[in-house]
Order: structure tokens, then C-alpha cells, then sequence
């Protein structure tokens, strides 16, 4: 499809005046307050912020995997701030990846059967060659029969970035996913990432503290305090890394960062 | 430390209930049994009381020989006291007055649909009526004045629904009688009955006349003291008045013993309970065991962390052993409330049972206080020793390090499986098979069986990952249930542990209904082989005295055409050279013999003179008799000197002991014949036959024809309800297994939240999540069963062939009930399931994943 991933138009996941309230009365505090942002269709986009800004909060409603209080929540034509417990369940097989700090992969199964396991949930037959595709991008051919215990970190990361992307979500949603990786195995998974976006038109919301690891995207969304506050394209490093300072000294009020 | 303790323990209050419930079950039934045997004596003891209240002493004749001394009124015709001893009785210094009583057991009556009706406690009394007294209440109508005039119990006139004026029928001695309802009576305290018994009463001389045979003779004598004589002087003074011939009783002492023989009677009650809470108690330690297994490896980094700031191994021990006391003692006082609740209710039924209104006075003995808390604390502290000691084992370093300890090879449990297991069968062998004495054969069965159960538990790791794969693999259809199956098998000590509780109800359970099964077919087809009759006359047996029927049926069956031969059968106790013993009558000895298959072993067999009696080759081996020898035999109503004049054989199971002629019948206590073999010519229709018998037995409910394979069925029907018993005794075991099964399972998803919580985030349904959890719980189950079978079978196969000589030769197994426990353990899977799935669909996502 290299149309699609020269013309990546559209919108692939959007917030519109997402609040996200905590308590009631005297104690409430607002985790999201009022946020509007569109996440384009094949595009790499990091969310950044500094601890209890909302950075994480934000990533779980879009996901559908946290409710919000207020406002409305897209994947693609979908509404998912409307959806209950079952349409949630099945967006969340059908459209959206997810990549986790932790890993979580089963424990009882071989990386093949981890990549596979959406599809299997699902009850859909793999598109082999797609599988290939991912197995060799990710590097992990010799791997497919071993189980969890028997790899290391940036391996078992690399199969939870196969499984998040088996199933062609129109989204996938990576959760700090190098924060428990050491440098050079974080490197391998984002330079993973950045591929999947430039070669089969993924699209990716990356939420990160790490500046190096924001340089990697085609974007970088800023939160402070529950807002976006700001915004770069085309990255790199120092440049995040300035904004973060400026950040820091913005949003000082401590909050249980969810 | 202690604070600790108990804040962990409330911090896991699910698992805190879910393991005590177990405990909670087997000291409920420990202190259930001894709060209801308690109960139970005490409220007899007050009962027995009252009912000799008015006697002071009782003048009895001896004992009939072969009876038991101490077995109450006198069962069928025995020895009797005649008239002049009441008047002698009378005359004597400080006898206030005395009465003749006439009392026996066996005195049937019939209900309006032409049954007999039953007795709870089996005694079913007719007497001489002798007026109202403290303890006996006439309630309405009058006592008896002619002969076909009677009064009855309350609680036989509430059962048979009677009121005065009605008619009662009633068997004696084999015959039917029909009599009219002069009067209903009860005891004092306003009570129906004394214990559930049935009691019609007749004028004296009707009394003397149909149950003693003849006037002018009593079963006992009642006497009252005058004031200030002691019921021992008194005793004293009659006794030797009347000298050896009979045996005088003081009022206390009556009470004494009849309350004692009950009380023996409810030791056995008293045994069945305690050994199934012993059951209980058993599959609760593994239940226990495994929670804490689970407890002690999720809790890893906090202990070693507890280690890392200095606490000491003891500590680690103590903390865990600590929280197992706690539980101990409140699993204790619960169980023993709930015992006590127990206890009471089962009281009540059995006092209130049959019409019998017994008071019921509740006893809680010190024992069961005692034995509850005891069992409670120590089998809790027993089954969290081996949890505690690998608490602290745990190395402070773990603190730091994943919590995710590996999985230990099995290599070492397996070989100590392997040992114990060995060692129990070794046991449980010198038990079968070895010459030990009674109870040594007992114990060394139990702990034999104890002792397998253990090594196979040991052993069930090592069986759990192929099994469980095996059964898996047939539930693996989806993808939940093949993670499912790969859960099951995650963990093979726990899986193992869990399903092995289930496997100890369930190969108990397997066991019995093998050997009784096994039993079943050896006697069916034993008797098959060996009634040659086509029609056995008999009778099911309601009360202590057997059903019998008149003499002179047999020579009307005779008349039937068609008949070839009919051999009634009269029984006795008796006392042969000394020993108790029951002998036996025919009025046809070749007919009884080509009936029974009896073969000739030495002498002659083919007919008895009047002093010449048979023996089996069996007693004569034993007793060291030939042919030509003679035995003085002692009957309850006369006796002899007889000759063997001839020894038979016959197979295993058969016919045995001592067969007397015709003649001796008169001094039987039962003089009518009890079961009689009918033989039908070539030409003869045996359906036929057997309606024309029917018709000859129509007034006597108590004595029924059967064909042969109709009659071996009957004979080995009772089996049947014993299995039904012992069934739902043991799923209380069951149950408590699967009390194990839910608690696994909710300790694995406790154990496996963020796991779930991943699998609903890429897309798992709540409905697969469950069918997941349900999946692992019914493999578990499954697996439990499959061994349960597999050992039981073992066990009813080893107890069967040590029974090889006592005449069970064919091992049968009841598939079909195997098959429904491995189906029940498929159901107890699922409903096991249902809690803890729930829970697991029901966990939040996010937070799941989160989760720690």
C-alpha cells in the first residue's frame, strides 16, 4: 500500500475537550483538563511531560482503556468515549496495539504464540507474509520458540512490539515501552518503532520521559499539569530536552501521575 | 510481630475463610458426633429412668441359651417364670407388691394397607396390660377385658393412624390376628413412646397364651419394695429365696444396663461420624497446606525483606506457624458452634423419628470443647510446617530479585512420593494380608491408606504435567482454553496439591464401591451357583425377632401340584457344648440339601434320627468332631444329647453349622419355620407355583416368595443403600476439595492479575477470560478425579483380594458410578470456576496491568 504511506492523511486518534476529573468537591483534581488533540494516520507522536502531568492518563483514555469525565475520545470513526465494556473489548482487539513498560508477556507461551495471540483471541487466521514481515523487521526469527524467561529485556520487548503491530491496528499506543530497557536494547526498539511507522504507514503514541527517546518521532506533544502546553515537529534531543527544562518549571504541583 | 501477623492475615480474608472453611468442616463433624452421642445418652439415660421407676426389683428367668444376658425382654418364646414364683415373690419380707409381666419382642402390627409397620429402634412389644401407673398413662378408652380386647402406645396409634374402637391386626409368631383398640396410653412427661417402639398390650391370659405359649407363666416379675427396704436388700433377700434358677435384677441396675447397651449401640454412630470427620480433616490439611504453599510464594519479597532488616529464621516460622494457630482456633470455636448446631439437629431427628416424641436434653461434653480446638490448631500447624519452613529459607537477597522464584525439579518430592507411597502400601499389605489380631489389622489398614494417599500426593507433580496435558488437550478448542491448560499446568506442586485433595474423596469414595460392588457380584454369584430351589419362601426381618410363618404352610405348599419338594428351615439360638452358637431345623433334610447343593463329606447325610444332628466340615474341624461323636446342645425350651452322624461340605458363603432333626424344633425359641425352599417338578410351572404360594402367605405381610434370582437380589439390596450412605458421607470430602479448587483458583488470579489485565487489553473478551479460568478449574478437577480413580480402583482391587478367602472371588468395578465421579468432577470444576472467573473479568484493565 505505498500510496498510503506517501499520502498518510486522516486522522487516526483524537481527544476533543477531554477532562479527566479525580474526588469531588474540595478535593477534586482535574488529570486532563480540556485537551484537544488530533493524532494523524501514519505518524510517530510522543507525548512528554514531566511526572503528573497526565502524559499516561491521556495515553488510557485514548486507548479506551480509562473513562474520561468530560469530552470525547476517537480511533479512526469510532467513538469511544460511547462504547461499553464489549465495544471497548473488541476496539481494543481490532484497532488498537498496545506496547507496555513491563512487557507483560504470557509466561505459558512462546514468542510466536505472544505475537500471535490478538489474532488468536480474535479467532482470525495471520496474514503469513505479514508475519514475516514483522518476525524479520524485529529481528527475531531464531527466537519464535522460546519462551518469555528465556530472553532477554530488549527481546521480550521487541515481541510485545510484534504483537502490537500483528494485528494492523489503526493505532498503537506504547507505554514508556523503553523505560525498564537498557540504552542500546531501547535504541533497537525504537529505531523498530520509527520503521513500522516510515515503511507500513503505522501509527504510533509513543508516552515518554526519556527526551532521546521523543527524538525518534515525527512529533512531540507536550503536557504540563493536565494541558497541552506545547508542541515540536522533527525533533531531536536538545530540543525536547530544552523545552522539558522549561517544563519542569511550569508544572510544580505534585499529583498522583496515574 | 505478632501485630504483622494479624494484619496480613485480615489483609487476605478471602483466603483466610476459604482455608478455614475446610477446618471449620472437620471439627463440625468431630464435635458434632460427640455433642449428639452425648445428647443422645443423656436423653436415653433419663428416659430408661422413668421407664423402671416402679421396679425395684425384677425376677427374671436365666438367659436362654445363645442369648444375649443383657438384651432386655426376652426375643421370641424363651424361658419363662410360672405363676407360683409371683405368689412365692409375694410373701416374701419387704415385697410391697409384685406382678407378673409378660413382655416379648416381635409382635407385629400391620398398618390399614396390610404392612407391617416398622420400628425405629427394631422392638416391637406385646404384653399383658397391667393399669395405669406413674409412668404408664391410659389416655383414652379402657384397658383390656375379653381376648380380642387391646391397648396400645400412642405412638404406634399416631403411626397406624388407630383410634379406640378400631380393629388392629397384628403377626405372632407367624400368624395373623385381628384384635379391637380398647384404649391408647402413653408414658409419663407426656411422651408417645419410651424410644420409638411399638407396644400392644392384652388381658394376661390372652398375653400368656400368644406370646409365652401358655397360662400360668410371666416373662419377669415386678416388684415394688415396702418403705425403708433397699432395692439391694430386697434384691438380696429374693435371691436367695429362690436360689440359682433365676436371675434377680435391682431397678438401677436395669437402668444401668439397658442405658449402657444403648450407649454401646450409639459408639457406633459415634465411630462412622468421627471417621468421616477424620476424612475431612485429611483432605482440609492439603486444602491448607497449599493456601499457605501460595501465601509464603506470593509474599517472597516481603519475607525476604523481613529477612533483609534481621529478622531471624525462627521468626520466619514463627510468623507463618502464628498465623496457622490463629486460624486453628478460630476454625475450632466455629466448627464447634456449627458441631453443636449439628449435634442437635441430627439429635432431634433421631428422637423424633417414628412418632417417638423423646425429650431431647442437649450436652455439650468437655471433649468436644477439647477435641475441637485440638484438632482445629494442630492440623492447621501440621499442614503450614512444611509453608513455614520454606519461609525461611527464602535468602534476604530475594528482596531484590524478581519475585518470580523458578520452578524447583520435582526429583526430590518424587523419590520421597515414591518412598512413602511404597511404605504405605507396604502397610497397608501386612494389614490385608499379614496375621495381625482384629483392631491391629485395622489401624494398620487405615495407616496404610493413610500413608499411600500421602506418597501419591507426593507423587502428583510429577503425573500433573503429562495428565494434565493430556486432559487439557481435549478442552483446548479456543484460544482461552488452551490458556487455560497451559495455567493448569503452570504450576504442577499447586495443581497437584489441589486436585490431590480431590483425588482422597474421590478414591475413597471408588474404593468402597469397588469391594461392595465386588462383594455384590461374589455373593450373587455364589448363591446362583449354589440355590438349587426355584422358589425361596422368607421374610425381611423389621424387628429382632425374625419374621416367621405357621408350620402348617409347608404342608399346604406340598399340596400344590407341581411342587417336587419343600424343606422348611427353623432357627435358633443355642448353646452347643458350651458355646453360643445358632443351629438350624429342616422338616426335609434330602430336600433342603439338593436346594442348598450340599455334598456329603463324611457319614450319612441323608436323614436324621431324633438324636442325630449334622455339622458343616468347617465347625467339625474346628471343634475337633467325627462322625459317632455326641455334643450336648442346650435350646431355650429344652435340649439333648446328640450324635453326628454326618458331616457336610458345602462352598464358601453357603449353608454352615448345625443341622438338628425335625424333633428338636419343640425346644426352639421360635417354633414356627422362618424360610422354607421350594422345588418345582419338570413339568411343574414355577410362575404358577409361585402364585399359589403367594396366595397361601397373603395374611402374613412379613413373608414373601421370591424366584431365585429375584431372592439373590434381595439379598445383596442392601449393599445398595450402604453405598448410598457412605456416598453422601464422602462428598462431604468432595466438597471440601472443591473448596481447594476455588481457592487455587482465586489465589491464581490474585497471582496472574496483570496478565489478565494485558489479555483484556489486546482484546479479550470478559466471556473468554471466564470460559479461560473455567477451563483451568475443570482440568484440575478432572486430573483429581482421574487419579482418585486410578488409586481407588487400586485399593478396592487390593481389598477384594485379601477378601479372596472369605469368599469374594470376582473383582467387579461399578464403571457406571465411575463414570458420574469423573463427570461430578468435571461439574465441580465449573462451579469451582464460577467465583474467581467472575472476578477476573471483572478486574479493571488499567489497573490490572499496573498491578504489582
Amino acid at each position: 500500500m505505498a500510496t498510503s504511506v506517501t499520502t498518510a492523511t486522516g486522522v487516526a486518534a483524537r481527544a476533543v475537550d477531554v477532562w479527566k476529573l479525580y474526588g469531588t468537591g474540595e478535593a477534586q483534581i482535574a488529570a486532563l483538563r480540556n485537551i484537544n488533540v488530533e493524532f494523524e494516520r501514519g505518524r510517530y507522536t510522543a507525548i512528554m511531560g514531566p511526572s503528573g502531568s497526565g502524559k499516561s492518563t491521556l495515553m488510557h483514555c485514548l486507548a479506551g482503556l480509562d473513562s474520561t469525565s468530560r469530552g470525547a475520545v476517537y480511533i479512526g470513526e469510532t467513538e469511544v468515549t460511547r462504547l461499553g465494556d464489549k465495544g471497548l473489548t473488541e476496539l481494543r482487539r481490532d484497532k488498537v496495539g498496545f506496547i507496555f513498560q513491563q512487557f507483560n508477556l504470557l509466561p505459558t507461551l512462546t514468542a510466536q504464540e505472544n505475537i500471535l495471540l490478538p489474532l488468536s483471541i480474535a479467532g482470525r487466521k495471520p496474514d503469513q507474509g505479514w508475519f514475516d514481515t514483522i518476525v524479520d523487521t524485529v529481528g527475531l526469527r531464531d527466537r519464535l520458540g522460546h519462551r518469555p524467561t528465556q530472553m532477554s529485556g530488549g527481546q521480550q520487548q521487541r515481541v510485545a512490539c510484534a504483537r502490537a503491530l500483528v494485528s494492523r491496528p489503526e493505532v498503537v499506543f506504547a507505554d514508556e515501552p523503553t523505560g525498564n530497557l537498557d540504552s542500546r536494547s531501547g535504541q533497537e526498539v525504537l529505531g523498530f518503532l520509527r520503521d513500522s511507522v516510515r515503511q507500513f504507514g503505522q501509527t504510533i503514541v509513543m508516552v515518554t520521559h526519556d527526551p532521546n527517546a521523543a527524538s525518534y518521532a515525527d512529533r512531540v506533544v507536550f503536557l504540563a499539569d493536565g494541558a497541552i502546553v506545547d508542541e515540536l515537529h522533527d525533533p531531536n534531543a536538545d530540543a525536547v530536552l530544552e523545552k522539558m527544562k522549561n517544563l519542569d518549571k511550569v508544572g510544580e504541583h505534585p499529583r498522583g501521575d496515574a | 510481630m505478632f501485630r504483622a501477623v494479624l494484619k496480613s492475615l485480615l489483609a487476605r480474608k478471602i483466603r483466610l475463610v476459604l482455608s478455614g472453611l475446610a477446618v471449620v468442616l472437620g471439627v463440625m463433624f468431630v464435635a458434632g458426633s460427640l455433642v449428639l452421642t452425648t445428647s443422645l445418652g443423656d436423653s436415653f439415660s433419663n428416659l430408661f429412668a422413668t421407664a423402671y421407676q416402679n421396679t425395684d426389683v425384677q425376677v427374671a428367668p436365666k438367659p436362654a441359651p445363645g442369648q444375649n444376658a443383657d438384651s432386655g425382654p426376652s426375643a421370641a418364646r424363651g424361658a419363662t417364670v410360672p405363676e407360683s414364683v409371683v405368689r412365692t415373690v409375694r410373701g416374701i419380707d419387704g415385697v410391697r407388691a409384685a406382678h407378673g409381666e409378660v413382655m416379648t419382642n416381635g409382635t407385629v402390627p400391620l398398618g390399614s394397607d396390610g404392612k407391617a409397620i416398622p420400628s425405629t429402634t427394631g422392638q416391637q412389644y406385646g404384653g399383658n396390660w397391667s393399669g395405669s401407673d406413674s409412668v404408664v398413662q391410659l389416655r383414652s378408652g379402657h384397658g383390656p377385658r375379653a381376648p380380642d380386647e387391646v391397648v396400645i402406645n400412642a405412638g404406634l396409634a399416631k403411626t397406624g393412624d388407630f383410634a379406640v374402637g378400631d380393629p388392629i391386626r397384628a403377626i405372632i409368631n407367624g400368624k395373623t390376628h385381628t384384635f379391637r383398640v380398647a384404649g391408647i396410653y402413653g408414658y409419663s412427661g407426656n411422651r408417645d413412646s419410651l424410644g420409638g417402639e411399638t407396644s400392644i398390650q392384652f388381658t394376661t391370659a390372652t398375653a400368656q397364651r400368644l406370646l409365652l405359649g401358655r397360662t400360668g407363666v410371666y416373662s419377669d416379675v415386678t416388684v415394688t419394695a415396702a418403705s425403708g427396704v433397699s432395692q439391694q436388700t430386697l434384691a438380696d433377700r429374693i435371691g436367695s429365696r429362690l436360689g440359682d434358677g433365676y436371675k434377680v435384677q435391682t431397678g438401677a441396675e436395669l437402668t444401668k444396663k439397658t442405658t449402657d447397651s444403648l450407649k454401646e449401640g450409639l459408639k457406633f454412630l459415634n465411630y462412622i461420624l468421627l471417621g468421616f470427620a477424620g476424612v475431612a480433616l485429611f483432605v482440609g490439611a492439603f486444602l491448607i497446606l497449599n493456601t499457605f504453599s501460595i501465601i509464603v510464594a506470593q509474599r517472597t519479597r516481603e519475607l525476604a525483606l523481613m529477612r533483609a532488616l534481621g529478622a531471624s529464621r525462627r521468626q520466619m516460622i514463627g510468623s507463618v506457624l502464628l498465623e496457622a494457630v490463629v486460624i486453628g482456633i478460630l476454625a475450632g470455636a466455629l466448627g464447634l458452634l456449627a458441631g453443636i448446631g449439628v449435634g442437635a439437629a441430627l439429635g432431634y431427628v433421631f428422637t423424633h423419628v417414628g412418632g417417638g416424641n423423646l425429650q431431647l436434653s442437649i450436652g455439650v461434653p468437655a471433649s468436644a470443647v477439647v477435641a475441637s480446638f485440638a484438632v482445629g490448631i494442630v492440623i492447621t500447624v501440621v499442614a503450614a510446617l512444611f509453608p513455614s519452613l520454606r519461609a525461611s529459607r527464602i535468602p534476604p537477597v530475594a528482596a531484590m530479585r524478581d519475585a518470580a522464584t523458578p520452578d524447583r525439579p520435582l526429583t526430590r518430592i518424587s523419590i520421597a512420593g515414591g518412598v512413602v507411597f511404597v511404605g504405605g502400601a507396604v502397610v497397608l499389605g501386612f494389614g490385608l494380608f499379614g496375621s495381625l489380631s482384629g483392631t491391629a489389622t485395622l489401624w494398620a489398614i487405615l495407616a496404610g491408606v493413610l500413608i499411600a494417599f500421602i506418597g501419591v500426593a507426593l507423587l502428583t507433580p510429577l503425573i500433573a504435567r503429562p495428565v494434565v496435558g493430556a486432559i487439557g488437550r481435549l478442552m483446548s478448542f479456543s484460544t482461552a482454553g488452551k490458556l487455560g491448560r497451559r495455567n493448569s499446568a503452570r504450576n504442577p506442586r499447586r495443581t497437584a496439591v489441589t486436585a490431590a485433595a480431590l483425588m482422597v474423596g474421590i478414591a475413597l469414595i471408588t474404593g468402597v464401591s469397588t469391594v461392595l460392588s465386588s462383594v455384590q457380584t461374589s455373593i450373587d454369584r455364589l448363591a446362583n451357583e449354589q440355590i438349587k430351589a426355584d422358589l425361596i419362601v422368607s421374610g425381611q426381618q423389621t424387628s429382632e425377632v425374625p419374621p416367621s410363618f405357621d408350620t402348617a404352610l409347608l404342608g399346604r405348599m406340598r399340596g400344590i401340584s407341581g411342587v417336587s419338594s419343600v424343606a422348611g428351615i427353623y432357627r435358633t439360638s443355642a448353646q452347643v457344648d458350651g458355646r453360643n452358637t445358632a443351629v438350624a431345623a429342616t422338616d426335609d433334610v434330602p430336600a433342603l440339601e439338593k436346594s442348598l447343593s450340599i455334598q456329603r463329606s463324611a457319614g450319612s447325610i441323608s436323614g436324621l434320627g431324633d438324636h442325630q444332628a449334622l455339622v458343616d466340615s468347617k465347625t467339625a474341624k474346628s471343634d475337633h468332631l467325627k462322625v459317632g461323636d455326641t455334643v450336648r446342645v442346650k435350646l431355650p425350651r429344652g435340649g439333648g444329647t446328640y450324635t453326628v452322624s454326618g458331616i457336610y461340605s458345602s462352598r464358601e458363603g453357603g449353608m454352615s453349622g448345625w443341622l438338628l432333626p425335625h424333633a428338636a424344633v419343640a425346644g426352639f425359641g421360635l417354633t414356627n419355620p422362618t424360610s422354607a425352599y421350594v422345588t418345582v417338578s419338570g413339568s411343574g410351572s414355577t410362575a404358577s407355583v409361585k402364585k399359589q404360594v403367594d396366595a397361601l402367605l397373603a395374611d402374613n405381610p412379613l413373608i414373601t416368595v421370591a424366584d431365585r434370582s429375584d431372592y439373590v437380589h434381595q439379598q445383596t439390596s442392601t449393599f445398595d443403600t450402604v453405598q448410598t450412605m457412605i456416598q453422601i458421607l464422602l462428598t462431604l470430602a468432595i466438597i471440601i476439595a472443591a473448596l481447594g479448587v476455588v481457592n487455587t483458583l482465586a489465589l491464581s488470579v490474585i497471582e496472574r492479575t496483570r496478565e489478565l489485565g494485558l489479555l483484556r487489553a489486546i482484546g479479550m473478551k470478559r466471556r473468554q477470560v471466564m470460559s479461560m479460568i473455567t477451563v483451568e478449574s475443570v482440568t484440575i478437577s478432572v486430573f483429581g478425579a482421574v487419579l482418585g480413580l486410578a488409586v481407588g480402583a487400586g485399593l478396592g482391587a487390593a481389598v477384594v483380594r485379601a477378601l479372596h478367602d472369605q469368599g469374594i472371588t470376582q473383582l467387579s468395578f461399578s464403571w457406571g458410578l465411575m463414570v458420574a465421579y469423573l463427570i461430578l468432577a468435571a461439574v465441580i470444576g465449573v462451579l469451582a470456576a464460577i467465583l474467581p472467573s467472575i472476578r477476573a473479568a471483572r478486574l479493571n484493565v488499567l489497573n490490572a496491568i499496573a498491578y504489582e
